[in-house]
């Protein structure tokens, strides 16, 4: 299943290696990425393909929080259809 | 593609402007309940609940981390409890009432609808019985919520069940007088009631409805009023647009959210009810929408029309958004859950009066309005009349939850906590309606029922 990860936090060095390695340990493979620096904060955005894990979405998405929050930055796992909904007619 | 700028747009929607899924209802048929034996009944509709609703929660909960959308009640409604008690030798319909209860706390949902009678055109003994049974019931039970049908378009009002309905209202306060008469909070009466209403406390399970639907509810009067605050000063057709565009949104959110849930739970998907529930939380007000279109309060000259745009056009941003839409689909101006709708209420800039000119033009109608505890029964039955008219001519649900609260007066204030608020008790109009309320009978139903 595809999903959407977004990460917001101040930027530093190494967020994205240090959320890639989590997204890998859970066997979830990166399709896109685009990132941006929005007032001083850093801003990901990526596709991502689930269906290599063995873990439930819902799983993977709490799992993503935490990892989060032990690094300071904001991070969410998200379906991608919730977004197509909203934002395509 | 996506973008990144639509997804932190969504997501601050979520966390800053308070949008999210309402309710997802589970409705339950429990026709296949009927039993002579009150405890059978009520046994057999404990057990067809629980089964039903087993992994409603649970469901819920998954989809609210897959998408990352908070879903804030999942709830069930059951067909109206004196259609399925009519079967019942018994005087009291409390044991179903309180099977009701057991089987909610069992499935995790915080409120069941459907302790529900249909009178719009009279009553049947099992109607007798169960409005008999409203005081009791809501005393003794949590979460059964529960509703009355009594007047339509097509039938006119029921003037028997209307002051019947007052005096109800005044004994379920009176029992429930501990809590300021909370129980009044779990109590509505309608005209025009709806079938699929996944919203509480008027939520039931229609007889036209199938055996088992799941009705989703979306709110979002957050995300519409910091839209309007990029529109400042400009014409109404941008006013209109800007909510029809979030409308939309919002819809489509529910509707996704339906589909996946009815697919798991192997239930039939219903509606999406377009509604802008307020809660009482700063931010997420329907009052600070109607405000933001340039009233200094709400109640003032101009809500009318304000609230009048407002329906409208979330209906016509939501009705493209989902296949299915029903329920009550509007703008709810529930006084005591609407922290603007509380602040106009205690300026004394919001009248009884007032809104009473605004349910004329939004979904519902006097919703959660405390009104001192001396209030006699005849007038609330005349405020319910008064609603039920309105409603039977402009062929619109209306409905009265008012709350005439113990020993409270005017410039009080009732607490009833989590998501039901806090209400000023709002003055009623001292002058007698009992004699019109003696009277009893029917009013007919007006011309715009014969549409055949």
């Amino acid at each position: 299943m595809k999903a959407v990860v977004t990460v917001v936090g101040k930027d530093r060095v190494g967020i994205i290696a240090a959320v890639c390695t989590h997204l890998a340990k859970l066997q979830i493979n990166v399709l896109d990425i685009s990132q941006t620096v929005m007032e001083g904060y850093f801003t990901m955005m990526m596709v991502v393909d689930t269906s290599a894990s063995t873990l439930p979405l819902a799983e993977l998405a709490q799992r993503m929080e935490e990892a989060g929050k032990e690094m300071n930055l904001s991070i969410r796992l998200q379906r991608e259809d919730i977004f197509d909904a909203m934002h395509r007619v | 593609m996506l973008n990144i700028k639509d997804v932190l747009y969504t997501q601050d929607m979520i966390d800053k402007r308070h949008l999210d899924i309402r309710t997802i209802t589970m409705g339950i048929s429990l026709l296949d309940c009927m039993h002579e034996e009150v405890n059978i009944c009520a046994q057999k509709i404990y057990d067809k609940i629980t089964r039903r609703a087993e992994n409603l929660v649970k469901v819920g909960q998954e989809i609210e981390w897959e998408f990352g959308i908070p879903i804030v009640n999942k709830r069930i409604s059951v067909t109206p409890i004196a259609i399925v008690g009519n079967s019942c030798n018994t005087d009291s319909y409390v044991p179903l009432a309180i099977a009701m209860d057991k089987a909610a706390k069992e499935c995790g949902v915080n409120f069941i609808g459907g302790f529900s009678a249909l009178v719009q055109k009279g009553c049947t003994k099992g109607d007798w019985i169960l409005m008999d049974s409203i005081p009791e019931a809501m005393k003794v039970t949590e979460r059964v919520c529960s509703s009355v049908n009594v007047g339509s378009t097509k039938a006119g009002i029921n003037m028997d069940a209307v002051a019947k309905m007052g005096q109800i209202i005044k004994q379920t306060a009176h029992l429930t007088a501990d809590d300021d008469g909370l129980g009044c909070a779990k109590l509505v009466v309608f005209a025009n009631a709806v079938e699929d209403n996944p919203f509480m406390a008027g939520a039931f399970h229609g007889v036209g409805e199938p055996e088992c639907a799941l009705n989703v509810g979306v709110s979002g009067p957050g995300v519409v009023y910091h839209a309007l605050q990029s529109v400042k000063g400009q014409p109404f057709d941008v006013v209109a647009e800007t909510i029809k565009k979030t409308a939309f949104r919002i819809t489509r959110m529910g509707q996704i959210v339906g589909v996946e849930a009815s697919k798991r739970l192997d239930v039939p998907f219903g509606i999406v009810d377009l509604s802008l529930a307020p809660t009482p939380a700063v931010g997420d007000s329907v009052a600070r929408i109607l405000e933001e279109m340039g009233l200094e309060v709400c109640g003032t000259h101009g809500t009318t029309a304000a609230l009048a745009l407002l329906n409208d056009a979330v209906k016509k941003g939501g009705v493209m958004a989902s296949n299915h839409v029903g329920g009550l689909s509007g703008a709810f101006i529930p006084v005591s859950e609407d922290e603007g709708m509380i602040a106009a209420a205690e300026a004394g800039v919001l009248q009884l009066d007032k809104l009473e000119a605004m349910t004329c033009v939004c979904s519902v109608g006097l919703d959660m309005i405390a009104v001192p505890g001396d209030t006699p029964a005849e007038t609330i039955s005349a405020i319910i009349a008064d609603e039920a008219a309105i409603g039977m001519v402009n062929t619109k649900t209306t409905a009265v939850r008012i709350i005439p609260a113990p020993g409270k007066v005017v410039g009080d204030r009732v607490e009833m906590g989590g998501l039901l608020g806090s209400a000023p008790v709002m003055p009623v109009h001292s002058q007698s309606s009992a004699d019109f309320i003696a009277r009893g009978g029917r009013i007919p139903a007006p011309l715009q029922s014969l549409k055949n």
